[in-house]
């Protein structure tokens, strides 16, 4: 057996070769985007730029509207965590709370959406939305992530996990069932309700393929989109596509600190995702 | 203020259970009702029952002659004061005590006046801007108290309220209780699993198992006279000294004899009051053994083994002149002792 220091030691160069392994990419992403278009493709490719090239940030960002991407991915950012919140919350509180008939099965069936893969779903919901004549619309680009099954199935774990007696308490007070909801189950959920709306962002900000689907003018383009277009399938300009997909990380990181409690004690009590 | 009334009030629970059955019991206006028995008996039920948060399988609920039987719970007029005391963690104590008036729709001068006269009554004005993590048990429960108050229920539920204070707090808030009970004249049904409290409270009390209602009376008729074997073990710490015998119609014979003028029964059980054994030489006195002397002060509480083997405790006033391992003579106080059928535990006439 090692003495405690010596694996004191062996933890932590475990612990910090795990954390150098999740930072790699995102240092190396940083590095390219402030790379020459030609230093990328030198062999071996070199670790740090020769002359970091800031420019690229600016040309990348005004080679295409950006502005306009990231309106879009903010629009698209915001429904869908709005969406997810209120009807994660919602539904999370009646199947805690409320009995109702099929109430179980209806929560396996949800449960059951989880297995599907996204990409299963792509095609029947692009029929769907199209049916509804939504297809390169604004709605049509944020009617499908406005409800989470999963996060449905994180608020039930939370309402199952608060006591009942604040809610009966608040009933013998004499509020209606939506005055306990809105004024005390909801308060009291706000740790997993952070949760949620952190998960929703951050899918929302990083989603391609649905947005790329279903518009078809360049005007509805996310950013995400964006950063995939500096990469044809003959030309490829790497420090651009890096340098816009930095910048496309600037909100998560935002969102993500200014959430950092809440969501890691949400992470904590939900255990998954 | 109201009266209580319950009516043949039944409660099964999925799977059968049954939590309470065919209870009936009236609380009058302005009463203190302590609703007493073990762990599971049905207590909490029945308060849940009288404040809507359950439903009954049959029976009614009457407040004030006002059928609430299947009203939901805010149409009741009823306070309830619970064991974890359930304050909104989220809100300051002035927003918890607001809160069934806001809920109401009052606002302005009329909120503020009667938030602050809870508060007052209570003693928590100064803790008005705090939040509940910042309170202790005892403030935590004098908040929850003022939310109960402040709207003038009809009637007041409490459900074990002193059951998480530590023993000092405890006793403080028992008498406090009380004096607010008498201030308020508010009608109350609380329910305890502790029969001091029970006894030491309340103006009638009423004595569950299993879901029915034994007996219900005044705390002291209840002690002195109980109607069962249950209900005569329930009340009184130590708990009555049993001895399994027969009743002849005069005397009681078993490892204890005294006088009895009940019913003849065969299989028969003596209780008696641990303050009704009397220790010393007497003709009629059996032989016991000390196991243990508990100087509590002003008493002591003697343990006792018989020669068949039955353990009794007895209560002697200040020191005990005996200690462990003593033989010494016990017998029944003339009187006192009160006679059970074995069979069901009811009371020999």
């Amino acid at each position: 057996m090692p003495e405690p220091r010596a694996r004191r030691a062996l933890g932590y160069a475990a612990a910090i070769g795990l954390a150098l392994t999740m930072v790699a990419p995102f240092l190396w992403m940083l590095s390219t985007a402030l790379m020459d278009e030609f230093e990328v493709y030198q062999a071996p490719p070199p670790l740090l730029p020769a002359v970091p090239r800031f420019a690229n940030f600016t040309e990348a960002l005004t080679a295409l509207p950006f502005a306009l991407y990231f309106r879009n991915s903010l629009i698209l950012a915001v429904a869908t965590v709005t969406g997810q919140v209120v009807t994660a919350a919602m539904a999370g509180y009646a199947f805690a709370r409320h009995r109702f008939a099929g109430r179980t099965p209806l929560f396996a069936v949800y449960l059951g959406t989880l297995m599907v893969p996204g990409i299963a779903l792509l095609v029947p919901r692009f029929l769907l939305v199209d049916a509804m004549g939504l297809v390169d619309t604004v709605a049509g680009l944020v009617s499908v992530e406005l409800v989470a099954a999963w996060g449905i199935f994180l608020m039930r774990q939370y309402f199952l996990s608060l006591p009942r007696d604040m809610e009966d308490a608040a009933r013998l007070d004499g509020a209606s069932e939506w005055q306990v909801f809105w004024r005390i189950a909801v308060p009291l959920a706000r740790p997993a309700l952070a949760t949620v709306a952190l998960f929703a962002f951050i899918d929302a900000w990083k989603a391609l393929l649905w947005p790329l689907v279903i518009a078809r003018s360049p005007d509805l383009r996310v950013v995400e989109a964006g950063v995939a277009s500096f990469h044809g399938m003959y030309y490829a300009n790497w420090p651009w596509q890096m340098a816009a997909a930095v910048a496309a990380l600037v909100p998560v990181l935002v969102v993500f600190l200014a959430a950092q409690k809440a969501f890691l004690r949400g992470l904590a009590f939900g255990g998954f995702k | 203020m109201a009266d209580l009334a319950l009516a043949h009030l039944v409660k099964r629970f999925a799977g059968g259970v049954v939590g309470v059955d065919d209870v009936t019991l009236t609380v009058g206006e302005g009463a203190f009702t302590a609703l007493v028995g073990p762990s599971g008996c049905g207590k909490t039920t029945i308060l849940r029952l009288v404040a809507g948060l359950e439903e009954p399988t049959s029976g009614t609920v009457q407040i004030g002659g006002r059928d609430v039987t299947w009203l939901p719970p805010r149409e009741r007029d009823v306070a309830m004061v619970f064991q974890n005391y359930a304050l909104y963690p989220h809100l300051t104590v002035r927003e918890n005590i607001a809160f069934p008036l806001a809920v109401r729709r009052m606002a302005g001068a009329e909120l503020s006046r009667r938030v602050t006269n809870a508060a007052e009554l209570l003693e928590i004005g100064a803790l008005l801007d705090r939040k509940p993590a910042q309170l202790s048990g005892g403030q935590r429960q004098r908040a929850a108290l003022a939310r109960a108050i402040v709207r003038e229920p009809a009637c007041f539920l409490f459900d074990e309220p002193l059951s998480n204070l530590d023993a000092q707090v405890r006793a403080q808030t028992r008498a406090e209780l009380v004096a607010l009970h008498r201030r308020l004249g508010a009608t109350i049904l609380y329910v305890t699993h502790d029969q001091v409290e029970a006894m030491t409270m309340a103006q009638t009390v009423a004595v569950m198992a299993r879901g029915r209602l034994l007996q219900e009376g005044a705390p002291l008729r209840l002690y002195r006279d109980p109607a069962s074997l249950a209900v005569a073990r329930f009340l009184g710490s130590p708990s009555i000294n049993t001895v399994a015998g027969r009743t002849t119609g005069a005397r009681f014979e078993g490892a204890l004899a005294c006088e009895a003028r009940v019913a003849a029964c065969a299989d028969a059980v003596l209780g008696v009051r641990p303050e009704h054994l009397v220790l010393g030489p007497a003709m009629d006195a059996a032989p016991a053994q000390v196991t243990l002397v508990e100087p509590l002060g002003p008493e002591s509480l003697v343990r006792l083994r018989l020669r068949s083997g039955e353990e009794l405790v007895a209560r002697v006033a200040g020191e005990a002149a005996c200690c462990a391992g003593d033989a010494v003579g016990v017998r029944v106080a003339a009187g006192t002792g009160l006679f059970f059928r074995a069979a069901d535990g009811t009371r020999l006439a």
